[in-house]
């Protein structure tokens, strides 16, 4: 049995990952997330009256935080693990990413544990973040000149 | 392959974490309740784990030497556990093929009288898993079918040459070999080749074949590595075998992914499940590990995976 047929037997008996009911779960529960998010924005305009702008900036503090709580509290991964990426894709996964880092380092010390590994996980999203941003911006002088 | 005279394990201890207790492991001596087992890192609760194990297991008599093996970096747990004890230790890592191995240098350092009683102790630690090889604990990244969940759990075991039931006759120290397998969570595959390679040899050096055992146990192939295992048996070599019994696949009941990983697994099913039950006499051990670490998986090599046998029998 050479490599190849190795690849193609293990191929065959690994288990094949439920992409399609996986994918429905995340759209449906991202999607409610989504739902809650305007309901959330809706009563902050209309109770503190105050604009849009503000509003979805104040919702987007809610999600943080909860995130951020929820993986503090130990249930986030569990939530993750049975809603898959719906739970992850709005803002919450930067949070939580974070704050699972924070969480695993802290007893390494301020410096050498948290200052160092906090964005262990996050820190691809800034880097490419900040450079697509960067990018973006030269190609939007580029036209607009 | 060494063949082994008067060698023979005394005396076991076994402990294990919350979620194996669920699983009906009657047969371990202690569990423990919270994964932090009331310390402040989890490296630090691995490490009190063995110290349990070995103080159950020092009584009257001191071991001469000391082995261990966990799976963190430099072997941090084992080191914190053996500090106090003013016993000559090694460490010994090859992943959770280590037991194994370790048992075979025991063996050896037995039958070339340069001591007469050791101490092996194994653990594994699912949250310095995690941290060591995966993501930080809290972070909930998705688990793919194929993968496996490192068991908690640590076992100590006394090897002398004072006679008792249990003796281990031979020892087979295997090749490493490269399954040719990139993706870290498929580790059943990645160990298959290596534990099909490891059995042939034994097999053909002993003048065995597979039904001459009561048991082949294997360490942690998984529910996935145990169907690759026997296939690629079966394929390769037209041998089939239903006296096989593997320790990740078993030991979690009603588990949706493939089964348990972690060093301590094999080990622990030896001594709560194997040799407890009166129907197996000959046992062939096979500890498997794949010998990855982050480095190696980030560059994108493909893993290199090893295997060493044990030949045990039980007596009545």
């Amino acid at each position: 049995m050479n490599k190849k047929e190795y690849l193609k037997l293990v191929k065959e008996i690994t288990p094949k990952e439920k992409r399609l009911s996986n994918s429905l779960n995340a759209f449906l529960v991202g999607g409610i997330l989504g739902i809650v998010a305007e309901i959330i924005k809706m009563i902050l305009v209309s109770i503190f009256s105050i604009t849009i702008t503000e509003a979805i900036g104040w919702v987007l503090l809610i999600y943080i935080f909860l995130a951020a709580l929820f993986t503090a509290l130990g249930f986030m991964d569990d939530l993750a693990q049975k809603y898959k990426s719906g739970i992850l894709i709005p803002i919450t996964g930067f949070a939580h990413s974070i704050t699972s880092a924070i969480m695993d380092y802290k007893k390494d010390g301020l410096i050498t544990g948290v200052g160092s590994n906090v964005f262990k996980l996050a820190g691809c999203v800034l880097l490419y973040g900040i450079f697509f941003a960067f990018v973006m911006a030269i190609i939007k002088v580029i036209l607009y000149v | 392959m060494y063949n082994f005279k008067n060698i023979y394990i005394n005396d076991y201890y076994s402990l294990a974490g919350p979620i194996e207790k669920k699983s009906n492991l009657k047969k371990c001596d202690y569990f423990i309740e919270d994964y932090y087992f009331g310390e402040k890192t989890p490296e630090k609760a691995e490490s009190k784990m063995q110290k349990i194990v070995i103080k159950n297991l020092i009584k009257d008599e001191r071991p001469d030497l000391i082995i261990g093996s966990d799976l963190n970096n430099q072997l941090t747990a084992t080191a914190m556990s053996v500090v106090d004890l003013k016993i000559p230790y090694i460490g010994h890592y090859c992943a959770c093929a280590s037991s194994a191995s370790m048992l075979i240098t025991l063996a050896n350092f037995i039958m070339s009288k340069n001591i007469k009683k050791g101490l092996f102790i194994i653990s594994s630690h699912t949250l310095v898993a995690e941290k060591q090889f995966r993501f930080p604990v809290e972070y909930g990244a998705p688990k793919p079918l194929r993968s496996s969940q490192t068991a908690t759990a640590a076992v100590g075991i006394i090897v002398s040459n004072q006679e008792s039931k249990i003796k281990i006759v031979s020892g087979l120290l295997g090749k490493v070999i490269d399954s040719g397998i990139k993706d870290v969570h498929n580790m059943g595959a990645i160990m298959a080749p290596s534990a099909v390679d490891t059995l042939i040899v034994f097999l053909n050096k002993s003048n065995t074949t597979v039904k001459d055992y009561d048991l082949i146990l294997t360490g942690d192939l998984g529910k996935v590595g145990s169907e690759i295992f026997k296939a690629v048996l079966q394929k390769k070599y037209k041998i089939k075998i239903n006296n096989h019994l593997d320790g990740g696949a078993t030991l979690y009941k009603n588990f949706e992914y493939s089964g348990a990983s972690g060093s301590a697994v094999l080990p622990l099913t030896l001594v709560t499940k194997v040799l407890t039950n009166k129907k197996y006499r000959k046992i062939l051990y096979l500890a498997t590990g794949t010998l990855h670490s982050t480095l190696l998986v980030n560059q994108k090599n493909s893993i290199p995976t090893l295997t060493h046998a044990i030949y045990m029998e039980v007596g009545l």
